[in-house]
């Protein structure tokens, strides 16, 4: 029987929430609005991809369904996806051919129930907690189930037996390895400034401070750019390379199966820019204000907060497909060098210089406040020019004419295991 | 014998990524607000040239039948041959046609008929949409080519190149 009396009961609206129903009953409202929310945001994704590819094409985009604006599109594919037949390679692994789709999906979607979407909502049961859960191992959750999307992929890749797919999951588990390494690695300083690992403590940090991305502009790009092949989206859109793997891992799949790897592909996109958005663009805090940040909470201040947290999360979007729709694709071993040589190095030796920097703060005896920021501040600034106008000369992607000197060869194929070939001997 | 391949030596500034990626997505950002340019086809039309040369037309005498002698000079013309004329006379001695059929399936749409004909009876059109559900629907009989109403191509005249 359930306690239907624990619901009626009016406490203080900035108290939290006690009783265990109101806790369940809540907790399954927001799991439920979430996810409707989320679905819908990845289906209108699809419209806005297509809407900013055409618009920096010089075109409209879809302007037939559903008025001008081509706003029921996304419904209009979704039931041709539905209705389509779906086709099944003879020698697939079937039990994993089915399950790939789902396996895709899931981790972006369960990775949201740790991200707070806004400051605290009072109701007459208690202050509702914005974020599905607020789980104290908050950020390593994270890193942990986004590590699992590239399942998926992979399985797909196997189970289709299709050798252009099996290219694609390859690819693909090589660059989601490679740069979930940079990934983790770049969010270290976040923690090491924030103390703590829990989502809400991180945004609450940014808001009494600076936000991360001022504070720690190096570890942003990293994250934005492992981010972005974590996505498998151009430039590192080596796993599906059409012009190379006809469509990479999901060449076999068809209707509403490939319509899920589709989804999974902007609920993954959805997701990154949200975590990018609490990590370093200070969450649902209003900037120049404190007054979101502070009690007593209203619902003003809910809905405000929350449309922060959507505008910065929708920029970080809009930058995804920007970026589709400008970059040319990576050759694989750019993107190995640029994971490998670029990007770890450049993400550790950042936690050695933040690391570093926090302390000789701490023993000069600068608390966190607007001093501390602008230290940090300064001295991103510096980095950002040393990486940016110093290494990045033919080094960051090796251009496609190569750099390689004529010593540099016979080195090289001097380590290599067949007789050494020297440059004379093909005449 | 050795293939020489040219070694482009570029200044450093051509081989970085970053100030290369910066000014491209400058430059898709700018296209993004730029007028668009696509013309929504079944609302709005492209604005033909007067040269075009699209689905044919057969023009009339006064008395309503068509100009064409029959003299088979387009049928031999015709690079794809896609025109069928079987002539016929009346009791006068002259000659019309009793069939003339223009397959605009086969036609390559060249415009040599409308050039050749001596007596200015069959042209190519300014009008294109002739999609139809069947090959044989492509086949405009003698009456379907009189009934198309479209303006006429006006083909490329040697002593007036630019049309003026």
């Amino acid at each position: 029987v359930i306690p239907i009396h624990a619901l009626l009961q009016i406490t203080d609206p900035q108290a939290p929430i006690t009783g265990y129903t109101t806790f369940i009953v809540f907790s399954i409202i927001k799991l439920v609005v979430v996810f409707t929310v989320y679905m819908v945001a990845a289906a209108l994704l699809t419209l806005a991809e297509r809407k900013i590819s055409a618009w920096i094409q010089g075109r409209r985009g879809p302007n037939r369904v559903g008025g001008r604006g081509g706003w029921l599109q996304p419904a209009a594919d979704g039931v041709k996806n539905f209705m389509k037949e779906e086709t099944e390679p003879g020698n697939a692994s079937q039990p994993l051919f089915s399950m790939a789709p789902a396996l895709s999906f899931i981790p972006a979607m369960i990775v949201w129930c740790v991200i707070p979407f806004g400051s605290p909502l009072p109701t007459p049961w208690g202050r509702v907690d914005l974020v599905v859960t607020d789980l104290p191992v908050g950020f390593l959750f994270i890193l942990a189930i986004a590590s699992l999307g590239v399942y998926g992929i992979v399985l797909a890749g196997w189970a289709s037996n299709n050798k252009y797919s099996f290219l694609g999951g390859l690819r693909s588990s090589a660059q989601m390895v490679s740069y979930e390494v940079a990934l983790g690695m770049s969010t270290i300083p976040v923690i090491l400034l924030a103390g703590n690992v829990t989502m809400t403590q991180i945004i609450r940090q940014q808001a009494h401070s600076m936000w991360n991305v001022f504070n720690l502009t190096i570890a942003f790009i990293i994250f934005l750019i492992a981010s972005l092949a974590e996505t498998n989206r151009v430039p590192f859109d080596l796993p599906e390379a059409e012009s190379e793997l006809v469509a990479g891992y999901h060449t076999e799949y068809s209707a509403m199966k490939f319509s899920l790897f589709f989804i999974a592909e902007y609920a993954n996109m959805v997701t990154s820019s949200a975590l990018m958005a609490t990590l370093f663009l200070g969450g649902w805090d209003i900037p120049f204000t404190g007054w979101d940040n502070a009690a007593p909470f209203t619902v003003l201040k809910s809905i405000l907060t929350l449309g922060c947290f959507l505008t910065k999360t929708g920029f970080f979007v809009f930058v995804f497909i920007w970026i589709r729709w400008t970059l040319p694709r990576f050759r694989y071993d750019q993107l190995m060098s640029l994971g490998w040589r670029v990007m770890l190095p450049a993400a550790l030796g950042y936690i050695v210089l933040i690391g570093t920097t926090l302390l000789i703060l701490q023993a000069v005896g600068v608390n966190p406040g607007p001093m501390h920021s602008f230290v940090l501040l300064m001295e991103n600034i510096c980095v950002l020019l040393l990486l940016f106008v110093m290494v990045d000369e033919g080094r960051i992607i090796s251009p496609a004419y190569g750099r390689a000197q004529q010593a540099r060869i016979v080195r090289l194929r001097s380590r290599s295991a067949l007789p050494a070939v020297t440059d004379g001997a093909g005449k | 014998m050795a293939i020489t391949v040219k070694r482009v030596s570029r200044p450093i500034p051509e081989t970085s990524y970053v100030k290369a990626t910066l000014q491209g997505m400058a430059l898709t950002l700018k296209h993004m607000f730029e007028p668009k340019i696509t013309i929504e086809y079944p609302e709005q039309r492209w604005e033909l040239s007067p040269r075009w040369r699209g689905t044919h037309r057969m023009l009339t005498k006064e008395d309503g039948k068509a100009r064409c002698v029959a003299c088979g000079l387009c049928p031999s013309v015709c690079p794809s041959n896609c025109i069928k004329l079987v002539p016929g006379e009346d009791e006068n001695g002259n000659r019309y046609p009793l069939v003339f059929e223009i397959d605009e399936f086969r036609c390559i749409f060249c415009g040599y008929c409308q050039e050749v004909c001596p007596e200015d009876a069959i042209h190519v059109g300014q009008h294109y949409e002739n999609s139809e559900y069947s090959r044989e629907g492509h086949v405009y009989d003698l009456e379907r080519l009189m009934a198309q109403t479209h303006p006429v191509s006006t083909l490329w005249d040697a002593t007036d190149p630019k049309g003026e």
